[in-house]
């Protein structure tokens, strides 16, 4: 679905992506993965439309395109769910939802047809772990925020979802929940890339795996082919045997 | 029902309403009348309209300590536009929210665009307002305001008639936008609210009509041979007019919403596509224009405006009006209602410790009580809610 050539980019002299190229394919989960520092994170803001590209190519079903703007990349069907969430604490759930791209009838805001909208988005996700999408955000736990955050990426008919280390900030039953919603979107035919640091998640979820070693690309293999000690090796050291 | 009563965040305000108007009738009987009523409604309409103005403000999570003396240069403006050019009334008062909405510009673009906190600049202009309106006034003249419409506003009452039928369209209004957006959550599918609690809402609003309008109807004359004095005060429609503007833009509109937003989450806001900095600029303005209408409100109620218009405790009462109300000092949580529950409750301590003959000391004193209170009630339950989770 998103195909990635050749991307540069550099801040100053600091050269953080060197000539990286990344394949999403529809319906599977793709884990970013790599150490600090790696680059994974300037990638994913490259594609989001928030860091303008040096140079290279980025294709959505083949087709180049110019992503300038998180407009931009909403427009193609890209949407970003960030490490710090981006929820407003003082909004409820449907007003976060469709914060920024509000439904409207005239000059007034539709809401019946956005809470029922945002029900249905959750309902489709098989979300239940909230009582009502009038509670405001403020009340929700981390694992529901994340819920919340992904629930909001998926309601614009997105096409590739990009998750930035959502299980890093949670407990061990919600962390299942959220893989499990992670799994899920992909078996409804969206592209996921996942970013992550732990293996356990990777490993769990994941269908290819896409390894950053200091601004380069050094591995896209198929989660099934590797074992952990190779991620690891490839994310500490940038080759492992026969792989990179 | 109780329960949603409770959550209520006007809930305090109210409270201290009853209390306060309790104690003081108790302790002067002078104070539980018709003519103070509606005194009390004439005093208070320029704070509670600057306060309506600075929750704007307070929404994002900045503050205008320049809203008074902004009020005080438009009032100026006016006067002297009335006074000295003889412009018609509609023309000056025209140029008092135009000389507003500009000081509001000013002041949201030094905070959006430059980046200096609003605390400074707004208290850069606090004292350079206080010279403005001195400069305008030349050194401190007292200009009076004679247009007839200008002194209406803050002086005379409707005919009984027509504060009767002002009532019973506010009271339908309600009732028509209740039970709308009623039923196209229905059609929608969605949870509706219980029509037994819209139902008693708007009796409790029809009851507070009808009580409020039967009192101030009343002959509040001392002597009807020589005049007769009755009916809703003009500034009281003004209010309440201004209240549902501003609430509607607030609650119903994309732009309300994202003032909100702004005010939770200014990085979220942003992610989300919202031009945070148009935001911002634009509460500063509507505060601003607001402070203006509060200036012309004042000049009105003073027949006259002098450089001291919108200085002292216009301010400070402004922002308790609006803190007692229960918006919130750290942004993202409050209400237009706020500011006129608030600036009632201001009003009522103004009003009730002159009557009982306190000096101005003491009434400034207990004002700055009650608002630390209010801070200090929104500062705890911020807390709370942290703690929470």
């Amino acid at each position: 679905m998103l195909e990635v050539r050749g991307i540069n980019k550099s801040f100053g002299p600091v050269h953080v992506l060197r000539d990286v190229a990344l394949t999403v394919r529809s319906g599977e989960v793709t884990a970013l993965v790599g150490d600090n520092g790696a680059g994974k994170s300037t990638l994913v803001k490259c594609i989001g439309g928030i860091y303008p590209i040096d140079n290279g190519e980025i294709l959505v079903d083949g087709k180049p395109v110019h992503i300038h703007s998180p407009r931009d990349a909403a427009g193609l069907g890209i949407e970003i769910v960030y490490q710090d969430l981006a929820l407003c604490d003082n909004l409820d759930i449907v007003q976060n939802m469709f914060l920024g791209r509000e439904r409207r009838r005239g000059i007034v805001l539709d809401e019946p047809s956005m809470e029922h909208l945002a029900e249905q988005t959750l309902a489709s996700l098989s979300i239940r772990t909230v009582s009502s999408v009038r509670q405001a955000v403020a009340s929700l736990s981390g694992g529901q925020r994340q819920t919340v955050a992904i629930a909001k990426a998926v309601l614009w008919n997105s096409r590739l979802v990009i998750l930035d280390e959502p299980t890093a900030a949670l407990g061990v039953a919600q962390t299942a929940q959220v893989l499990e919603l992670v799994r899920r979107l992909a078996d409804n035919g969206l592209a996921v890339v996942l970013i992550s640091h732990n293996m356990n998640d990777v490993f769990a979820v994941s269908d290819r795996i896409a390894a950053l070693y200091l601004g380069q690309m050094v591995a896209q293999v198929k989660t099934t082919e590797v074992t952990h000690a190779q991620v690891v090796e490839l994310i500490t050291s940038g080759k492992s045997g026969t792989i990179a | 029902m109780i329960a949603t009563l409770k959550r209520s965040p006007a809930l305090p305000a109210i409270l201290g309403l009853v209390v306060l108007c309790a104690v003081f009738s108790a302790m002067r009987p002078a104070f539980f009348t018709p003519v103070n009523f509606a005194n009390l409604l004439q005093q208070g309409a320029a704070t509670t309209v600057i306060a309506m103005g600075l929750v704007f403000v307070l929404l994002l999570g900045e503050i205008d300590l320049s809203a008074g003396f902004a009020s005080g240069v438009c009032a100026a403006i006016l006067a002297v536009t009335l006074d000295q050019m003889s412009f018609p009334w509609y023309l000056s008062v025209g140029a008092a929210i135009a000389t507003g909405v500009v000081i509001g510009f000013l002041l949201g673009f030094l905070v959006a665009k430059i980046g200096i906190p609003s605390f400074v600049v707004t208290l850069a202009a606090f004292l350079a307002f206080q010279g403005v309106a001195l400069l305008l006034l030349e050194e401190g003249r007292n200009v009076s305001v004679r247009a007839p419409i200008i002194l209406a506003i803050a002086n005379k009452s409707m005919h009984p008639w027509i504060g009767w039928a002002f009532g019973a369209t506010a009271v339908a209004a309600f009732a028509a936008v209740q039970l709308w957006s009623w039923y196209r959550r229905r059609a929608k599918g969605v949870t509706a609210v219980p029509l037994r609690l819209t139902a008693l809402k708007v009796g409790a609003l029809a009851v507070l009509v009808i009580v409020t309008v039967s009192i101030l109807n009343q002959e509040r004359s001392f002597n009807v041979r020589i005049t007769s004095l009755k009916g809703v005060p003009i500034v009281v429609p003004i209010v309440v007019a201004l209240l549902v503007l501003w609430t509607f833009i607030l609650r119903r509109t994309a732009y309300g919403r994202h003032l909100y937003a702004v005010g939770g989450n200014r990085e979220a806001a942003r992610r989300a596509g919202i031009n945070v900095d148009r935001i911002r600029i634009s509460a500063f303005v509507i505060c601003s224009a607001m402070a203006a209408v509060g200036g012309i409100i004042a000049a009105s109620r003073g027949n006259s405006v002098d450089p001291n218009t919108g200085g002292s405790n216009v301010l400070l009462y402004a922002v308790g009006a609006a803190v007692i109300g229960g918006t919130s000092l750290f942004g993202g949580k409050g209400r237009v209602l706020d500011a006129v529950l608030g600036g009632l409750v201001v009003a009522v301590i103004d009003n009730g410790m002159s009557l009982l003959n306190y000096s101005s000391g003491i009434k400034f004193v207990v004002t700055g009580t009650v608002l630390l209170l209010a801070a200090g009630v929104d500062a705890l339950s911020r807390k709370r809610n942290a703690l929470g989770g």
